[in-house]
């Protein structure tokens, strides 16, 4: 196993690590969507089944893998069978594209486990907080995610029901339209960082650094108490991306694909136990995946607001007690894995935080109509975020001085 | 090139995973016998008519195809956009804005031409 190897292997596992955290947080989601819709609806929601109902869906899990199974009359087994699988890839993949803390530095030295068993001699080593890293940043996780209609549409096609077929065209139709919005309302922010590579992204939002507007060559710093945001240099495109990922991840208000009065349930009327959950783990993944976007576009990615990057390194490295065992101002190797775990917590919150607000807007807005919909894609997003990205452009252009 | 085989094997682990699932789930559950009732396309219980070779509104193939030409245009702008400042900073902000504008311009063209020859009308 040479470099090469332990590169793949490492690569692999961390993979692995993302989308098994992914799948974990589904069950707490589902949790989380339930007991806060009950809440809003003055109801009390599952909270039977352990402390606040947080067994519940580990219950249900375990029903749907004994339910029995199901094939349609005159359905296509490989489309239908394969419909859940492909619903889990695309989430999957997006999300280990995007860096959840900063990559920390492992300096070269004899590791051992538990101070004991010699693990050999490793040379020094950057390890990113990032399941791969192809160097193009946004480009793969958009491309990737949009692998995402495919499931919907095999799943209407395979299951030869009428409900499902409309479903998945609807759903897909509606994914397609509002993914040129989603595309589009990038390009703002992408002028303005100038960059495709998440970490660039992430440390020119940099908290040491004031939020600063470069107008005709004179600088204005804002007061200290506006966060260095990217919402702040492109409020426009924060707004329409925000709108569209509700699109994309087919929630409401956009969630015409499973409109119940009029399709039953859409593109997944056929199917039934694990192979439902298999679809609601890959829509999960997605909101997770736009909650990521959104957090390191408009919010500041993983840096944790008001405190330096460099500060917490600083109070990381400073602290002689951690826990009781790590002296972490000798232990430099764990001290850079503190800092990194503190910044993948901050983005955690962030991402947290935007899937509740998923939550809060599916029982705050009623749904489209379907022409509604479209309009609203097509004549209404799509002209705004191209206004974004032109006055985007002509600002950035007669605002900058030329060196 | 190592991330990219990693993402490959990743892509296998995942379907491979899917996949176990699958049948796992297919194996475990009780297997009733057969029942044409049951087994009928649920269309809230009337009868299924159609089957996957019905036919589907043109308004979908339309919004297909206008999307892939829309959304070539616009991963087009992707590198002019991260390549804006630097031409900017180097004094020719003037230049790409107009090489730019043009092609906006087409795009805002086609735009309006698919509003106006109602492709996007989904009402009627």
């Amino acid at each position: 196993m040479g470099k090469d190897g332990l590169e793949i292997t490492l690569n692999i596992v961390k993979m692995l690590v993302i989308f098994l955290v992914m799948v974990q947080l589904v069950p707490v989601l589902v949790w989380l969507e339930r007991r806060v819709s009950a809440f809003m609806q003055n109801r009390f929601g599952p909270n039977r089944v352990g402390p606040l109902g947080l067994i519940q869906l580990l219950a249900d899990a375990v029903k749907f893998l004994f339910k029995e199974p199901f094939f349609p009359e005159k359905g296509m087994a490989v489309m239908y069978y394969g419909a859940p699988i492909m619903a889990l890839i695309p989430g999957a993949l997006a999300l280990a594209a995007i860096p959840l803390g900063t990559p920390f530095h492992l300096e070269e030295a004899d590791w051992n486990l538990f101070g004991f068993i010699p693990l050999g001699h490793h040379p020094a080593y950057d390890f990113i907080l990032q399941g791969y890293d192809f160097g193009v940043g946004i480009v793969i996780v958009l491309g990737v995610s949009s692998l995402g209609a495919y499931s919907l549409l095999m799943a209407g096609w395979g299951s030869s029901n009428k409900y499902s077929l409309l479903g998945a065209l609807r759903a897909s139709a509606q994914m397609v339209s509002y993914e040129l919005a989603l595309g589009l309302s990038l390009v703002g922010i992408l002028m303005v960082f100038n960059t495709f590579s998440f970490y660039d992204i992430v440390a020119q939002q940099n908290p040491a650094n004031p939020l600063t507007f470069n107008f005709l060559g004179t600088v204005h710093t804002m007061p200290w108490w506006i966060p260095n945001w990217g919402i702040f240099y492109n409020p426009l495109g924060a707004l329409i991306f925000f709108c569209a990922s509700f699109a994309e991840t087919n929630r409401l208000p956009f969630d015409l694909p499973e409109a119940e009065g009029e399709l039953v349930a859409g593109f997944h009327t056929e199917y039934g136990g694990f192979a439902l959950l298999m679809f609601y783990i890959g829509e999960y993944g997605h909101m997770m995946v736009a909650s990521a976007l959104m957090a390191t576009f408009y919010f500041g990615g993983y840096t944790i607001p008001y405190v330096s990057n460099e500060a917490v390194a600083t109070f990381v490295s400073n602290t002689h007690h951690f826990l009781g065992a790590f002296d972490l101002s000798i232990h430099s190797n764990w001290a850079a894995f503190v800092t990194s775990l503190c910044f993948f917590v901050s983005m955690l919150v962030k991402i947290l935080f935007f899937l509740l607000i998923f939550i809060w807007v599916r029982w705050t807005l009623p749904r489209f109509r379907y022409d509604q919909l479209m309009d609203l894609g097509w004549k209404t997003m799509l002209p705004w975020a191209l206004f974004n990205t032109c006055l985007t452009a002509v600002w950035l252009a007669i605002s900058h001085k030329p060196v | 090139m190592s991330a990219l085989l990693a993402f490959l094997i990743f892509v296998g682990i995942l379907a491979a995973f899917g996949g176990f699932l699958i049948v796992l789930s297919s194996s475990l559950g009780p297997r009733p016998k057969p029942n044409p009732a049951k087994n009928m396309p649920y269309e809230s219980g009337v009868a299924g008519t159609e089957t996957n070779e019905s036919r589907i509104s043109v308004k979908f193939y339309l919004t297909a195809i206008l999307f892939i030409i829309f959304d070539i245009e616009i991963i087009f702008m992707y590198p002019w956009a991260v390549s804006f400042m630097d031409f900017v900073k180097s004094g020719q902000g003037m230049y790409i804005l107009g090489a730019m504008g043009i092609f906006i311009l087409l795009f805002v063209v086609g735009l309006i031409w698919e509003v106006k020859s109602k492709a996007l009308d989904w009402n009627n």
